[in-house]
Parts: C-alpha cells; sequence; structure tokens
C-alpha cells in the first residue's frame, strides 16, 4: 500500500508518450517501455508532482465515479510496481 | 528468395545505431566485430538524422547510441538533438572517456533522455588493465560526477569475467555511490572480438554460481533502490538467452557504415548480406530484407527447437553463437541442454576456465580499406 500523504512523481528521464505507429499510450523510461492501458494511462495523468496520492485517488473515483477503496488499490499496485523498478518516486508530503 | 512469413512481424521497439567502432578504450571483450567499419565509411551527421527519423516512423521508441565510443564523434551532441526531434528516447551507451563536463551540459540542452556508463573494474589497477587505458577509471569517475550533478539517469553496467568477478560486491556499491538507478551485471558475452578472448576471461562454473547468488540476496536488499538487471556466463547455463527478443521482432542495430543488421554479431553468418541506409529505406529492410526474415518467427527451426515448448520463449536462442560455435547458423543454440552439443559445450567452456591466456586487446578500426587479416 502507498501512504495515501506520499507523492508519487515522473523522475527526470520517465515521460508518458504517445506511441503513434502502436495507436497507444506508453511510459518511456531508461531502456525501457511500459505499455499503458486505459487504467494506467488515467493515473498517470493525474501524477503531477505536487498532488499527494490521496488527492490522486480522489480526483480519479469521482471522474470514474467508482469507489474509493478500489481506486486506491489498483493505483497503488500499479505504482508500486513502477517504483520498484525505478520508473516512480514517491515522496513525503511537506507538513 | 527467402520466404515471408505468413503472420506480419512487430514494428520495432528499439535501435542500436553504432556511431562508430573507433574507441580510446581496447577492452579484450568487445563486441564488435574483428573486421571493424572503416573510419571513411563512418555515415556523415545528416544521414543519421534521417535514419533516426525513419527510426521513429517505423515505430522505435528507443535508440541507444553506442560504438566503438560514441563520444568519439564529435557531432555527438548534434545527433543527440536530431533523435530527440524525431520523438525517440534517446539513451548514451558509453565508457565515459572523450566526455568533458562541457560537453555534457550541452547534451543535457540537446535533450538527452539517459545515460549508460560502462565499468571495466572497481580499482584503477584493475580497470585500466582490462580499458587497456591508463587513467581510464579516475577519468570515468569525474565523468560520473558530472552526471550526478547535471542529474541525468544513470545506468552502470559492469562488465565480469574471470578476472574481476570477484569485484562485483564493490560494483554494486560504486553503482549506488553515483546515484545510479540501475545496474547491469553483465557477464562477459563472446561474440566479436571477445571470442579471441574465451581462455583469458571464461568464468568458472563457480564463479558463476557465486555471482547469481550474490545478485539474488542484491536484488531482495536493494529492492526500490537499484534495480539490478544479470546477464550470467551463458555459456554454463542450462537454457539460452533470448537473443534480441527474438531475430527481428524487437530491435535492429545500424552499423557505423550504414549496414542494417538484426544483431550486433549478424555479419558473422556467412550467407546473409545486409541492406543498407544509404540505398534502402529502414522499413523495406526491416519487414522485407532477406536478412530480416532469415531467422524470423518459428519456421527455419531444426529440432530439437521445431517441437520445443520453449520455442517462443527463446526463439533456440543465437544464431550468431550457434555459428561461432558449430559452424552452423541454422543449429539450435549449443547452450541448450537439449542440443546434442551441449555436453561438448560444457566441457569446452570449463577447458576456457581453466586455461590461461594473455589479453588480445582490440585494436583501433583501419582509416581506410585494408584486405581483411
Amino acid at each position: 500500500m502507498i501512504d495515501g500523504g506520499a507523492i508519487p512523481t515522473l523522475p527526470r528521464g520517465v515521460r508518458v508518450h504517445f506511441d503513434r505507429v502502436r495507436d497507444t499510450w506508453v511510459l518511456l523510461a531508461p531502456e525501457r517501455t511500459v505499455t499503458l492501458d486505459g487504467i494506467g494511462h488515467a493515473i498517470l495523468s493525474e501524477v503531477d508532482g505536487a498532488r499527494s496520492f490521496d488527492q490522486i485517488t480522489t480526483t480519479l473515483a469521482e471522474k470514474y465515479q467508482a469507489p474509493h477503496a478500489q481506486i486506491a488499490k489498483d493505483s497503488a499496485a500499479f505504482l508500486k510496481t513502477l517504483a520498484d523498478r525505478r520508473f516512480l518516486d514517491l515522496t513525503e508530503a511537506h507538513g | 528468395m527467402t520466404p515471408t512469413p505468413v503472420t506480419s512481424p512487430p514494428p520495432p521497439i528499439a535501435m542500436l545505431a553504432e556511431l562508430t567502432h573507433r574507441c580510446p578504450l581496447s577492452c579484450p571483450y568487445c563486441s564488435n566485430p574483428a573486421q571493424m567499419a572503416r573510419i571513411d565509411a563512418e555515415l556523415d551527421t545528416d544521414t543519421w538524422a534521417r535514419v533516426f527519423r525513419e527510426a521513429a516512423d517505423l515505430g522505435v521508441l528507443q535508440l541507444h547510441l553506442s560504438g566503438g565510443e560514441p563520444a568519439s564523434r564529435r557531432d555527438l551532441t548534434q545527433l543527440i538533438h536530431a533523435a530527440r526531434g524525431a520523438g525517440l528516447y534517446t539513451n548514451l551507451i558509453t565508457s565515459g572517456i572523450g566526455l568533458t563536463e562541457r560537453r555534457l551540459r550541452e547534451m543535457d540542452e540537446a535533450g538527452l533522455d539517459h545515460i549508460q556508463l560502462s565499468l571495466q573494474g572497481t580499482t584503477p589497477e584493475m580497470a585500466d588493465e582490462i580499458g587497456g587505458y591508463r587513467g581510464g577509471f579516475d577519468r570515468k569517475m569525474m565523468v560520473a560526477g558530472w552526471i550526478k550533478e547535471i542529474g541525468f539517469p544513470l545506468t552502470l553496467n559492469a562488465v565480469l569475467h574471470r578476472k574481476n568477478l570477484h569485484q562485483l560486491p564493490r560494483a554494486l556499491e560504486i553503482a549506488q555511490e553515483m546515484g545510479a538507478r540501475r545496474i547491469e551485471v553483465a557477464t562477459v558475452q563472446f561474440h566479436g572480438w571477445a571470442l579471441k578472448n574465451r581462455d583469458a576471461l571464461m568464468p568458472t562454473r563457480e564463479q558463476n554460481r557465486e555471482a547469481t547468488r550474490i545478485v539474488l540476496e542484491a536484488r531482495e536488499r536493494l529492492k526500490g533502490t537499484l534495480v539490478i538487471d544479470y546477464v550470467p556466463a551463458d555459456y554454463h547455463e542450462e537454457y539460452p538467452k533470448r537473443c534480441m527478443g527474438g531475430w527481428g521482432q524487437a530491435g535492429l542495430n545500424v552499423a557505423p557504415d550504414g549496414q542494417v543488421l538484426p544483431c550486433h554479431a549478424a555479419q558473422t553468418i556467412p550467407h546473409l548480406r545486409f541492406e543498407n541506409v544509404r540505398d534502402s529505406a529502414l522499413h523495406h529492410i526491416w519487414y522485407d530484407s532477406a536478412a530480416f526474415n532469415a531467422y524470423r518467427g518459428t519456421d527455419w527451426m531444426p529440432e530439437p527447437c521445431a517441437s520445443c515448448d520453449r520455442k517462443l520463449k527463446d526463439f533456440g536462442g543465437c544464431r550468431c553463437q550457434a555459428m561461432a560455435l558449430l559452424g552452423d547458423p541454422n543449429a539450435t543454440d549449443p547452450v541448450c541442454v537439449k542440443s546434442p552439443h551441449h555436453i561438448d559445450l560444457q566441457a569446452r567452456a570449463d577447458a576456457h576456465a581453466a586455461a590461461d591466456a594473455p589479453l588480445v586487446y582490440r585494436p583501433q578500426p583501419p582509416k581506410v580499406s585494408e584486405p581483411a587479416e
């Protein structure tokens, strides 16, 4: 699980990119490419390096009219996988 | 005529641009071909820029700028700029020699995404002996400091073999000190020039086991801090590598003179003819050229591959290795436990590991055309 106050950030060298040849969103990272499904793209679209994990999942729950607990669980699993591969930083909120 | 596979191959994800075969180092395990591209045959800046655009149009997402030493190209910053302009994720694969702080800052401006820095040893004595370049280690450490200061994402590529495998624990520490997000623990693969140095560099079976143990332990301990990719000593393994993610499936190489290869050692397969970006479009070369279709898919496979349940896992292993070890590029990679030559290869690997020989350093590429040695 991810702490609700933690701020997910894409570090330098990791970016979301539209792959026009395969007609899909991907995450580009050092020497690695991750194909994003609709859910993954929706989650990363909210990652702006400013808002906390809680704020992001609240936004997603409202936008997609889904239970917050489910959104938080799915988002945490996805973001944790990226963090383990060093494609995402999780920084604690200040104050 | 090579038959075209029934199903169309996917577009390539990655392209390795071997900008030059020049290199200040002369590592004995170099994977560049024994017969290198002439300096005066290298593609110029504009041609590379066109090839980058063609690659992006074809579906390439990841570009690896390599060599030789890519920093030996004076137009490297321009090439990075062109690659980013084409929309490619741009990786620089370098020993660090030839980079200055000023050059790195220019590359930052040009949009370089990531640097992969090679490590020949964890001490100046080891690194400079292997690289054949005095002062190389100290210089590399300076370059690593600038990389960290500028903030480039960094992967450390530690190339390991019998002489330096004991330095693996220290290499893992150096990666963390440099602020690397990832380390490639790459046991030497014997292709190209490296084939001449098997007696000097082949690790022992015990070294390979120990390296595997250290990697598994460190992966657990450093989870979320340092990602560890591991390439074991494949002569000692039971199953072959999934070479290049399959022939003509995921990636392509452009040699310094513009020849387009399915993998960097493909020129060792005598019956293949390679097309050149000077004459042909990358799209045509990827989808329609004989060389890219030669070992695509599974139709070419002999037994025991053809009926093997692993055939889509490793695609029969490495064609260039089958060529180098058996003289037959169509054979099952003899690393595979199912190959009739597996036992013999294990014995050869042990013999190489028990042998000793002086290092045979890689020379510089010829300036102008010379007869083959």
